[in-house]
């Protein structure tokens, strides 16, 4: 993945630096905020039932599974990594809650061990890559396939029902009002993922990995040790987004979650988070999430079958990417 | 290098013997030749689709479109077919090819003129194309009725013993091993992969050169929608829905770096064989197709563990000369 650019344009190196106001206007949240403004718009005009709290409450459960995971898999791609085995873990952690169901697990233990698998698959992927100096996206496309394999070889065509009412509550329950438990934690976790990627030492670490991996170990940064514990984060995420799924559901299938992986890659992308690794930004990565959630819901309403969304997703992501470059060429200056 | 490529694939060979030999033991007809001629029959699609796989993961890229592309080129050729039917065969290979480099193309300038990364660039194509296949066929398929029995036989023929379909892997391997080892285009190819700096010193347009990998796997994945389709003898929107992650276990398996640069054809149609033998095993052995997923996902980080081990000595030799000198 370590793509080398041997075509760079000479760097433009400005005579003083750029107002804050200016670079805040051009940066690539902005350009997000503005998107989401317009679909919100064009959103409400297109069907009478979107503008409606219980409507809005809806639309965030198509994008707080999906985003819990892209939170801790910016922080892994802004390092380099990538991994594909997320939608994976999801199945396997699944497939394992419903394993302790059968031997009559409480919620409790349902929970821990929907979360311990994650992050124990995370943590197999870290030693893999880490470990042994292997690519990631070689060694999670295999891991994909090893867990969700796994999850097939225990359930085969078969399905996992009857989870306890008390399970239900963390898919399909209720903090206050129309805010769901999903979103509170998704919000939650959104706020300790920005602290610990831009207000502590470990998150600089990760921008330095990123951006030169080789200088940062020798400016003393243990680059395995971080990039180990950014696969056991998303791991982690990948088991608490198994937790939430499997109780909204309520049951489990080990296609669960099939393609899920590429939808995060996506939203991490759209977020504005360099795909070779060094730059990104959470704030980004939950606009992005929000964006995507509103498209789906939005065509949802319109009856808009989800094989048409798709179309929609990939221009969005091809053109938000590649409109920024096609401006910079014609302008000369690309917001950053 | 060369002695180390050959060192991988002997490897791969006699793992491959193994295997054989391993379900001999539990099924004895399964290693006749018939049987075995039979089993690469069946393995030909994916050998094609991860030679051209192959050509793009060596310039340091990678596509996830293919298996999309091929769903949308095998349902314009299938409903070219249904709607007319006069067109010969011939012509509808020519479009599948077309329509499949045309889609290639499309990956490949976004990476050669606005340089986004490939994996970006076919991630969105990858929707794009599997989407646009429900909307050009309206939410419907198009089944064996619809197709003429032409559409339907050629592959199915026999030419000198062996199916058409097996030929036209059989062509495509060696088409690929000419262009790869013969050609500019090959060995720019595999310049791009191994050192792109020093590629572009040797007046070798990196971006370019990714383009032609592009245009190369997108011919291939459009080749292998007229073969998918006419084989299974239906095009719906979720033909080979997830088989690009088969097409680039069948490279990583084959040996073929994933970091560019390193890889063969001899690797990469013996990674597809190696998948093949595996999916078609499993069911005469009596064990659960439902182990085939977790089979494959053990033999890629397998691979990918043996492949790094032959990696990480070629750098200590590397070493030790220096050292020596």
């Amino acid at each position: 993945m370590s793509a080398i650019e041997t075509s760079a344009a000479p760097r433009r190196i400005p005579d003083r630096l750029d107002t804050p106001l200016k670079g805040a206007v051009l940066s690539w949240e902005a350009l997000l905020v503005a998107v989401a403004v317009a679909i919100f718009v064009i959103n409400s005009l297109a069907s009478p039932y979107f503008l409606n709290a219980w409507s809005l409450s809806d639309l965030t459960f198509n994008f707080t599974e999906k985003g819990l995971i892209a939170l801790a898999m910016a922080l892994l791609i802004i390092s380099g990594e990538i991994d594909l085995s997320v939608a994976a873990i999801i199945a396997l952690a699944s497939t394992l809650m419903g394993m302790a169901l059968q031997a009559d697990a409480g919620t409790p233990m349902l929970v821990a061990i929907g979360i311990g698998t994650g992050l124990l698959c995370g943590a197999f992927n870290g030693l893999l890559v880490t470990g042994l100096g292997l690519p990631s996206i070689v060694v999670t496309i295999g891991t994909m396939s090893l867990f969700r394999g796994v999850a097939f070889i225990i359930l085969g065509d078969q399905a996992f029902k009857g989870y306890p009412a008390s399970f239900a509550f963390f898919g399909q329950g209720y903090v206050w009002w129309v805010v769901s438990f999903e979103l509170t934690l998704f919000l939650a976790a959104a706020l300790v993922y920005w602290f610990l990627l831009h207000r502590t030492s470990f998150g600089r670490r990760i921008f330095a990995i990123g951006n030169n991996s080789v200088a940062a170990q020798f400016s003393g940064v243990r680059v395995a040790r971080v990039k180990f514990i950014l696969f056991c984060l998303t791991g982690l995420m990948a088991g608490v987004a198994s937790v939430l799924i499997t109780s909204r559901l309520g049951s489990t299938r080990p296609s669960i979650a099939q393609g899920y992986e590429l939808e995060v890659i996506t939203m991490v992308v759209l977020g504005g988070v360099s795909i070779l690794g060094g730059a990104g930004s959470i704030v980004g990565v939950v606009l992005a999430a929000l964006i995507m959630g509103m498209v789906t819901f939005g065509f949802g309403l319109l009856n808009v079958p989800g094989i048409v969304m798709s179309i929609f997703i990939g221009l969005l992501l091809i053109l938000v990417i590649a409109l920024p470059i096609i401006w910079r060429r014609l302008f000369g200056r690309r917001p950053a | 290098m060369s002695a180390l490529l050959k060192y991988r694939e002997m490897f791969l060979v006699a793992a491959i013997a193994l295997l054989i030999a391993a379900i001999t033991l539990r099924f004895p007809a399964f290693a006749r030749p018939q049987n075995l001629a039979a089993v690469f029959n069946d393995t030909s699609i994916l050998v094609i689709l991860a030679l051209g796989q192959m050509a793009v993961i060596l310039t340091r890229s990678i596509d996830l479109s293919m298996a999309s592309n091929l769903a949308l080129t095998g349902m314009i050729v299938a409903l070219t077919n249904a709607n007319f039917p006069g067109i010969p065969i011939p012509l509808i290979i020519l479009e599948a090819l077309t329509i499949g480099a045309v889609l290639g193309a499309f990956n490949g300038v976004l990476i050669w003129k606005l340089g986004i990364p490939a994996i970006v660039v076919t991630l969105g194509t990858l929707t794009i194309f599997r989407g646009a296949t429900f909307v050009v066929a309206g939410g419907t398929w198009v089944n064996a009725d619809r197709m003429t029995p032409a559409f339907i036989a050629l592959q199915r023929g026999e030419f000198l013993g062996m199916p058409v379909l097996s030929w036209f892997a059989i062509v495509a391997i060696v088409a690929f091993y000419l262009v790869m080892t013969r050609t500019p285009v090959g060995r720019s190819i595999y310049a791009v992969g191994v050192n792109p700096s020093a590629a572009v010193y040797a007046g070798i347009d990196v971006g370019r050169a990714k383009f032609v990998a592009f245009c190369i796997s997108g011919m291939v994945a459009g080749l292998c929608g007229y073969l998918w389709v006419s084989r299974y003898v239906i095009a719906a929107t979720e033909v080979a829905n997830g088989y690009e992650l088969n097409i680039i276990a069948a490279c990583v398996i084959g040996g073929v770096s994933i970091a560019g640069g390193i890889g063969s054809v001899g690797g990469a149609v013996l990674g597809a064989l190696f998948l093949g033998i595996i999916s078609n095993a499993l069911p005469v052995i009596n064990i659960s197709p439902f182990w085939q997923m977790a089979i494959s996902g053990t033999a890629i980080l397998a691979a990918v563990i043996l492949n790094a081990r032959g990696e990480r000595k070629q750098g200590r030799i590397i070493l030790k000369k220096a050292e020596a000198a």
